[in-house]
């Protein structure tokens, strides 16, 4: 089976304090310490966790970024993914969800996947739109917040997370499957593993090799345009409930308030 | 198709990095808690073996990834920082795993060295004894030659993973007699569970707490003769020697490691804390101390690098070895001091880290021979190199 699990670089959520630009209003990713997305980290290990449970399977990394993603894809390879595919090519800067999933689905086009595992959002972003563009660009259909994932014959059997519980949803293969988040524990590359992810083979493409008009990506094919960006709204103070006896309840109820029982 | 080909440097790198972001998720979160409970952390050793850990210095050729020991300090710097103890674990694995590829035969380093790499059978160092410590050349355990035997009889103190390890580099003496001592010593490979090898207690401890301090005994443990370091008899003080160097480049690799948590709480803490209307990070009084802490660390560490840059080109370094761990033991013990004198009262608490990071700084002073042996040892090198 080929498991292939999108995947990007991103500030590293645990040192950058994320800044947008006031001018491009979009994330600043330059001059800070980049990393693989933690959340894809934890994506590419149920991705592996699968590989090994079905046997005679390769998981494959793909993603669209500048150059120096092939830090994040060498990191994926050192975590025990079998290949990297990356796409980087100038005209793919300030590409929108869109001019992603049509870039990523051009690359799984190639491929011929029978999985594709994203992560439901990303830790910069957090549209969560690619993994459904991907999904409309292949005309797969797509299982989406998955916490257990299995194969029986050509059927992905998934558990969705749900506000009360999961439900089990199953479709026919080849599909995209979101993660969800924290469903899966990060597997540590071993040191082993980091040493061999050179020997591993890594392709890196430009728009040309998949045959993408640059005015469909990037700036220029962008369809999401941020209109404004403004600062969050200050935490308002907590409410503090007095006990007269109805406390319990009073907290009750404040947590049923937002979907917490 | 192309590869991501890269220096072995950036493969170096990568790996402390990984190392480090290890330690970050998944020792400091614990530590204080095993620590305090003395408990061996049984599951961290499991993550650490999957990780590599435990091969990382053993040649390829035997299973390991063949790291330099430029490289291993690093690793060892990580471990510390996140938990001293952790680092005790591997440093005497990784002594024993170095004798045996420094000084085994080729049929020892093919028995013993996969085992290592595995990290499933670690290794523990038996030199000293209750009454030799400082001074090596006065042990009295015997190996005495029996047929195709040895019977190994006597006790060994002071036994870093004593209970955990799979396999014990012991010195002994094989020959009493000869003058001076030093010449009638060998070192034996014994494996944890042969018959008369006993744990017969282990030691409640000041600091350094969840890994084993043992005495060993020793009552007539039958060991084949090809269990001999090296196959002859007469060279184990040697070779004990030269595994010390190894040591004592690893000891000061846990002090800068300590000391860097050490200085890193600090320097956090006092830009967190206020005293008469400012962070006390602002007060001159505290900036002395956090750059005196930060330039004493990397002073350390530059001499680390060194004597381990001298071992991995195959020299004698047992003078930067000593300077190293001499400066950077005595260093841990103030900056650590310092550290906690930073954090005020809470320092002195078990709420705070500071206070392990103190208690754990001393061994340092003692561990893989004392400051004054150190002095001892590049002092007898210095009139050496400078004989008018
Ligand atoms: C927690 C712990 C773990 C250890 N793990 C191991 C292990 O795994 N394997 C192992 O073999 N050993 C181990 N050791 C033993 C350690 O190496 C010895 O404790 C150390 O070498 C000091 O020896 P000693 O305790 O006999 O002190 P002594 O040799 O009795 O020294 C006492 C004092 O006298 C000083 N002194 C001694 N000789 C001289 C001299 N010639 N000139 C000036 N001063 C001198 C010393 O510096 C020290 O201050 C461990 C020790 C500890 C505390």
């Amino acid at each position: 089976m080929k498991i292939y699990v999108c995947v990007k670089q991103i500030p590293d959520p645990n040192t950058v304090v994320s800044k947008l630009d006031p001018n491009t209003k979009r994330l600043v990713r330059s001059g800070v310490s980049l990393v693989l997305d933690p959340g894809d980290e934890s994506t590419i290990s149920a991705a592996i966790k699968l590989r090994d449970t079905v046997g005679n399977s390769e998981v494959v990394a793909v993603s669209m970024g500048p150059a120096s993603a092939q830090e994040a894809m060498r990191r994926a390879l050192a975590m025990g993914v079998d290949r990297a595919i990356l796409v980087t090519d100038p005209a793919l800067a300030g590409s929108d969800a869109l001019g992603t999933a049509r870039v990523l689905a051009a690359i799984l086009q190639k491929e011929s996947p029978d999985l594709v595992f994203c992560s439901t959002e990303s830790t910069d972003g957090y549209t969560g739109m690619v993994p459904g563009g991907i999904a409309e660009f292949l005309n797969l259909p797509q299982l989406t917040f998955a916490r257990e994932i299995n194969v029986e014959g050509a059927k992905a059997i998934i558990k969705r997370v749900t506000l009360t519980g999961y439900q089990t949803v199953e479709c026919p293969l080849p599909a995209v499957v979101t993660i969800a988040s924290g469903s899966f524990e990060a597997i540590y590359p071993t040191m082993k593993g980091i040493m061999s992810a050179k020997k591993k083979p890594f392709t890196q493409l430009t728009l040309a090799d998949l045959a993408i008009d640059p005015s469909q990506v990037g700036e220029a094919g962008a369809r999401e345009h941020v209109a404004t960006i403004g600062k969050a709204e200050a935490r308002a103070a907590g409410q503090i409930i007095k006990d007269d006896g109805n406390s319990a309840q009073a907290i009750a109820d404040f947590l049923q308030r937002y979907q917490l029982l | 198709m192309e590869n991501l080909e890269t220096p072995f440097d950036a493969d170096k790198q990568l790996i402390i990095a990984e190392v480090r972001r290890f330690v970050d998720r998944e020792v400091i979160p614990v530590a204080h808690q095993l620590e305090h409970d003395d408990n061996y952390p049984i599951e961290l050793i499991e993550k650490l073996k999957q990780l590599g850990i435990f091969s990382a210095t053993i040649p390829e050729a035997y299973g390991g990834l063949g790291f330099d020991f430029t490289t291993y300090v690093q690793v060892v710097e990580e471990l510390s920082r996140g938990w001293m103890s952790l680092a005790g674990i591997v440093n005497t694995h990784v002594l024993v795993a170095y004798m045996i590829a420094a000084q085994g035969t080729e049929e020892q380093r093919q028995r013993f060295l996969p085992l290592l790499a595995e990290g499933d059978k670690r290794g523990g160092l038996c030199i000293s004894e209750a009454n030799a410590g400082s001074d090596v050349q006065a042990i009295t355990m015997t190996a005495v030659r029996d047929g195709e035997d040895y019977i190994i009889n006597g006790a060994k103190l002071w036994v870093t993973n004593g209970v955990h390890a799979g396999i014990f580099a012991v010195l002994v003496r094989t020959d009493p007699n000869a003058q001076p001592a030093h010449r009638g010593m060998s070192v034996f490979l014994v494996e944890k569970g042969t018959p008369g090898l006993t744990v017969s207690r282990t030691f409640e401890k000041l600091g350094y707490k969840g890994v084993e301090t043992a005495e060993l005994v020793f009552d007539a443990v039958r060991v084949p003769a090809v269990q001999l370091l090296g196959g002859s008899e007469g060279a184990g003080f040697k070779h004990a020697m030269s595994g010390l160097e190894v040591g004592r480049i690893n000891v000061a690799a846990r002090a800068v490691g300590l000391a860097q948590a050490a200085f890193n709480d600090a320097i956090r803490y006092a830009q967190q804390r206020a005293t008469f209307g400012k962070p006390i990070a602002q007060h001159q009084a505290i900036q002395l101390k956090l750059a005196d802490m930060a330039t004493k660390i990397e002073a350390a560490r530059l001499l680390l690098q060194k004597a381990a840059r001298k071992k991995d080109r195959g020299e004698r370094c047992d003078l930067e070895a000593g300077m190293a761990k001499l400066f950077a033991s005595e260093m841990c013990q103030e900056v650590t001091l310092d550290a906690l004198r930073i954090h005020g009262g809470f320092g002195y608490t078990k709420e705070f880290n500071v206070e392990r990071y103190y208690r754990d700084a001393p061994f340092m002073l003692v561990g893989e021979g004392t400051s004054e042996i150190q002095r001892l040892v590049i002092a007898r090198q210095l009139l050496e190199q400078y004989k008018i």
